[in-house]
Formats: structure tokens, sequence, C-alpha cells
């Protein structure tokens, strides 16, 4: 069951620091949308801000209205952790438990879940194993420790974790940022099949990514370092990489920025 | 500036052959360098396990005469009376007190320990946590003797209305027999050892915990892991190793103590498991330290003797904390 996510005039803090203003989306469910920007425009922020991610860091905070179907992720009484088993996150640098073995990474979820059931959890392993595209590599080798894959059978091993709880949205931080072509089209192949189940935003410094996946494009930029970012407009993926309603979109995507 | 400019490197190395990349031999000084480091190290290493194997030759060979004179067996006798005429001593209620008391010590001091290195790395507010981990290295750092001054002078009384509770309570429990007396017992010891080693284990387990990634601790709470679930799945295996080291060495330091133990035990050669009363028990290193002054020479061999088999103990220790650490190495990070 994907879900809808809105966001209206949200605004993120480190500190005093406002890292992003005013931003306000509109992310169908079963869609791909990527946002795209500069360095430092707060991409990263904001996606940790669909999760509630943002706060755990310390002195961080968000104002704003975040509604998931109509619901405020943000209001009073709303659980954090509740948020964040309903909105699943794939970050930049794979990070599965070095603790643990590949079997046990992608159960942590739901063995969070209170789910014990040893038949239980085999299916949801392989489920999700087949589903992040990793099962046949690791099938042999479940009890061995996760960081001994590489990085991208980590990375898919992260996403095996994160969908293997069966979340409604996906948040992917870069996930491709530090994988070969090969595993960067698995993942994005991936993404497309996973998009008939759940709600995918990515952020990408991949013009051609975006493309490539995204129904959607959402570009942030700043005006100055010390501004907070804005997203400067979200459309059509076709729309904002053909004919850009801003100029400074435009002159991003052909490399003419700053 | 010239002093900046460096020398290029050779293009034509000694043996005479031309070549743009820097030959063997070629920069001698770096070179010289690794070999004085690589020689300077192994002489440490090497004058180390030299000054391990001359103490315990020196051991061995001052026990040895003793050993030969004693009347009683070294390994099975609970008796300790070696500076009589005919000296008999046995390890057993020595070994068995101190074993006792460090456990005990560790059973009460490590979980506590733990909650506070929890607590200072992971829930205190963080105007709060550097003080108060502060503190902790600096509980570390008083000598033993002040805890042990303390422990007879403050602690026995409250220890022995404690006693009193739990011999009438749950007396039933095997440790907790008593005939109505109390205090300067091995429960005292173990409680003033506990005290001990708990800032020792706690300081290092929160240097551990600081130490856990953040990309893993949000991987966890990304799952939707709450503030201890994320500690369970993230912070504790990663620390794993470390708290096995922080707690053998808590151990170490347990097993070890003279003279905190020599103030609070009213020692006895006894193998006994009534911790409440004293006169139940005493430990190797207590016992060196309160017997060493008026021993005669066999006496002396064998508090030596003792003092080797509290360094098999420890070393049997050290030993099964590395194996426990070994076993699951490859899912160490
Ligand atoms: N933990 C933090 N504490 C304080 N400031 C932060 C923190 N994380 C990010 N920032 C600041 O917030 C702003 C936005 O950062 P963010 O990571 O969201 O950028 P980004 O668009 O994801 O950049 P990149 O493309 O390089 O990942 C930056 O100015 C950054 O310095
Ligand atoms: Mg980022």
């Amino acid at each position: 069951m994907a879900k809808r996510i809105e966001s209206i005039g949200l605004d993120a803090y480190y500190g005093a620091f406002k890292a992003i203003e005013d931003v306000n989306v509109v992310i169908e469910p079963k869609t791909i949308t990527a946002l795209i920007g500069p360095s430092g425009c707060g991409k990263s922020t904001f996606l940790r801000t669909l999760n509630r991610m943002h706060e755990v860091v310390p002195g961080a905070r968000v104002t704003g209205r975040l509604l998931l179907d109509d619901e405020d992720v943000y209001g009073p009484g709303v659980d954090a952790t509740g948020v964040r088993r309903t909105i699943g996150m794939v970050f930049q640098r794979p990070n599965p438990f070095p603790t643990m073995s590949i079997y046990d990474n992608v159960a942590a979820g739901l063995r969070l879940n209170g789910v014990k059931g040893k038949k239980v959890l085999d299916e949801a392993v392989e489920r999700s194993l087949k589903g992040a595209n990793l099962w046949n590599e690791v099938k042999d080798r479940l009890p061995k420790p996760g960081a001994g894959l590489s990085g991208g059978q980590q990375q898919r091993l992260c996403i095996a974790r994160a969908i293997a709880v069966e979340p409604q949205v996906l948040l992917m931080d870069e996930p491709c940022s530090a994988l070969d072509p090969i595993s960067t089209l698995a993942i994005e192949d991936l993404m497309t099949e996973l998009k008939d189940r759940f709600t995918i935003v990515i952020v990408t410094h991949n013009m051609q990514q975006a493309a490539r996946v995204s129904d959607r494009t959402g570009f942030f930029t700043i005006e100055a370092t010390g501004e907070p970012g804005r997203l400067v407009e979200i459309d059509d993926t076709q729309k904002i990489f053909t004919n850009p309603g801003e100029k400074r979109t435009e002159d991003y995507i052909t490399g003419r920025f700053g | 500036m010239s002093s900046l400019s460096t020398t290029p490197p050779p293009s034509v190395s000694p043996d005479g052959r031309a070549g743009t990349l820097p030959r063997t031999g070629g920069r001698s000084s770096e070179r010289r360098g690794d070999r004085v480091f690589r020689g300077l190290s192994l002489g440490a290493g090497l004058s180390l396990l030299g000054i391990i194997v001359a103490i315990a030759v020196f051991l061995v060979v001052q026990a040895v005469p003793a050993l030969r004179d004693n009347t009683a067996s070294f390994l099975t006798d609970t008796v300790w009376d070696p500076n009589a005429a005919s000296p008999a001593f046995g390890i057993v209620a020595l070994a068995f007190g101190t074993v006792l008391s460090s456990l005990l010590a560790l059973a009460m001091a490590l979980p506590v320990a733990l909650g506070v290195a929890l607590f200072i790395s992971h829930y205190a507010p963080r105007r709060l946590a550097g003080p108060l981990g502060y503190v902790v290295d600096l509980l570390a750092a008083v000598p033993s003797v002040v805890y042990g001054l303390w422990g007879i002078f403050f602690l026995n009384d409250k220890v022995i209305d404690t006693s009193a509770f739990l011999a009438e309570h749950v007396g039933w429990f095997p440790l907790f027999g008593a005939d109505g007396i109390y205090g300067r017992s091995v429960f005292l010891a173990s409680i003033v050892l506990a005290i001990m080693i708990l800032p020792i284990i706690a300081s290092l387990s929160r240097e551990v915990f600081l130490q856990v990634p953040t990309s893993q601790q949000e991987a966890a709470l990304a799952l939707g892991a709450t503030r201890w679930e994320m500690i369970r799945t993230a912070v504790l295996p990663f620390g794993k190793p470390g708290v096995i080291g922080a707690t053998m060495l808590g151990l170490g330091r347990a097993l070890g103590e003279t003279i905190a133990v020599a103030i609070v035990l009213s020692p006895a050669f006894v193998v006994s498991l009534d911790i409440l009363t004293p006169n139940s028990g005493n430990t190797i290193a207590a016992n060196i330290a309160l017997g060493f002054a008026e021993a005669s020479s066999t006496g002396r061999g064998a508090l030596i003797a003792s003092g080797l088999v509290l360094f098999a103990i420890t070393l049997v220790v050290n030993v099964l904390a590395r194996a426990i650490i070994h076993r699951r190495r490859e899912f160490t990070a």
C-alpha cells in the first residue's frame, strides 16, 4: 500500500541554521521522484525530514506540515519510530550491520517488529533478497557477515533490509554514488520494479539516472552559502529535462551552474 | 622559499642504470628511518618478553624450595601454615576466595557499569554527559587504599545491616547462609571490589560505545527502532569486544587487588560460600600483603607460589576473553 506525501511550508533547522525553507511538494503513490541540485542545497535534509530521521541529529528540528495520506507526520502524539517503519530509508553509503550475518541484516527490521517465527523470517528474507536482486548471489552464504559483500552487494543488502518490513514509502539518498555502472543499473531496474509497490523518493547527482528512472524531478538550490536551500521547481521528469519552467533549473541541468 | 624546495629524486640510480622510478636504496634516509624504527620496536618487544620470562623464572626458583618442604599438597589442600616447623600449605582456599570475590564483584559491577556507560554515551543530555564522564574517569583513578579505608570505616556498617537482612529473608540462597555474625566478610570485600572496578569498566565501555559509527545507529533508527532497540541492534554488538576487554581489565584488577581487600576482610583459610560472615574466606593478593612481613623463608616461598597461581588465574581469564572475542571475529567491525 503505497502512500502519498505532501509537504506544506516545510522548514528544517540544524540548531540555529536553517537548512531548507518553505518546501511544498506533493508526491503521488507508486511514483519515483528524483531530487537533484548542487551539493549542500538540502536534498538529504529534506529527504530525512520525510521519515523524521532529521530530528536524530542533535539540535535539529522541523517546522511546517508533512502529510502522509492526510495524516500529519509531525502532528502531536505521532511516534517517530512508527513513521520510520512506514517510510524506509537507504543511505548514501551502504551501512549493513557489521556484527550481523546477511540473513540477520535482512531480518533485523522484522525482528524489531516482533516477528519471531523462523518460517516467516525465512520467507521474508528470501522475498526481500529476491526483491533487491541479491538472492542468487548470496543464497549460499546467508550466515556469513553482511560486511563481507562488495559495495554494490552491500547496498542491495541495505535495500533488502529496508523493503523487508514492507514500508509504504522508500527513501534513497544517492544509493548508487559508490557503485559501478552495472550495480547502478541493477539498482535502477530494481527501483522501477519496486515502484509497483512503494512510493520512492531518490536523491541523485546523476542527471541520466534521474531522467532514466524518475517520473517526477524536483530541483533544489541555494542562493548563497549560509542561505537556506529551496525547492525551485518540481515537475514531470520529461518536462524538467526538456523544457524546465525556471532558468536556474535549465542552467543546472545543462551544466551552466555557478 | 628556498628552504622548502627539495632536491629532485636522482634520475640515475646508484647502480648506474637510468630510470625515473626511485630504486631500492635510492632514498636511503627514509629506509634508514624504517630500519631504526623496526630495530627499536623489535628491541622493545623482545626486552618486554625477556622481563616477563625473567620474572617467571625468578618466582619459580624462589617457590621451589618451599614447595619441596611442604608437608601438605599445594594444589589440593586448604590449610595455610607455611611458617610452622613442618610447613603445610595449599592454595585451594585462597584461589577459591580470590575467584569468588572477583566474580561477585563483577556480577555487581558489570550491569551498573554498562548502564552508566550507555547513559553517558546515549541517554544523558550533552551538558550532563561531559562532566559525568569526567567524574567516572576520576573515580577510576582513585587509589585502592582509599576504597579500602572507606570500605572498613563507612561501608562495613551498612553491609552488616544488609547482610542481616539478606540472611533473614533469603537465607535459603546458598551464598547467604550465616550464623548471626556479619561484616568484614567476602561480601564486603566484593562490594568494595565492585565499586573499584565499576568506573574502569564504565569508562572503557563508554569510550567504545561512543565509537559506534553514526551510520549504523541511523540504520537501526531508520528501521523504526526505539533508542533502546537501536542500542541493542547497533551499539551493543559493535561494542561487545571492547566491553569484554573492559570487563577483563576490571576482573584482572579485582583478582589482583591487594590492599583494599586486606583492609576490609577478616580472613580465614576455608572454602565457604557463606559470604556474609567474617572469617569465611581470603584472597591470594591480600594474603600476600598481610603475610609477607612476618614470613619465614619457607613462608615467603609459599606466598610466591601463591602469586604464581594468581598469575595463572589471570592468564586463564585473559585467554578465555580472547577466545570469546576470536570466536566471532569475522563479525566484528
Ligand atoms: N548534521 C548537520 N549539522 C549541521 N549542519 C548540517 C548537517 N547536515 C547538513 N548540514 C548542512 O545543511 C545544509 C544542507 O545539507 P544536505 O546534506 O541536506 O545537502 P545535500 O543537498 O544533501 O548535499 P550533497 O549533495 O552534498 O549530499 C548544508 O549547508 C550542510 O552543511
Ligand atoms: Mg546529501
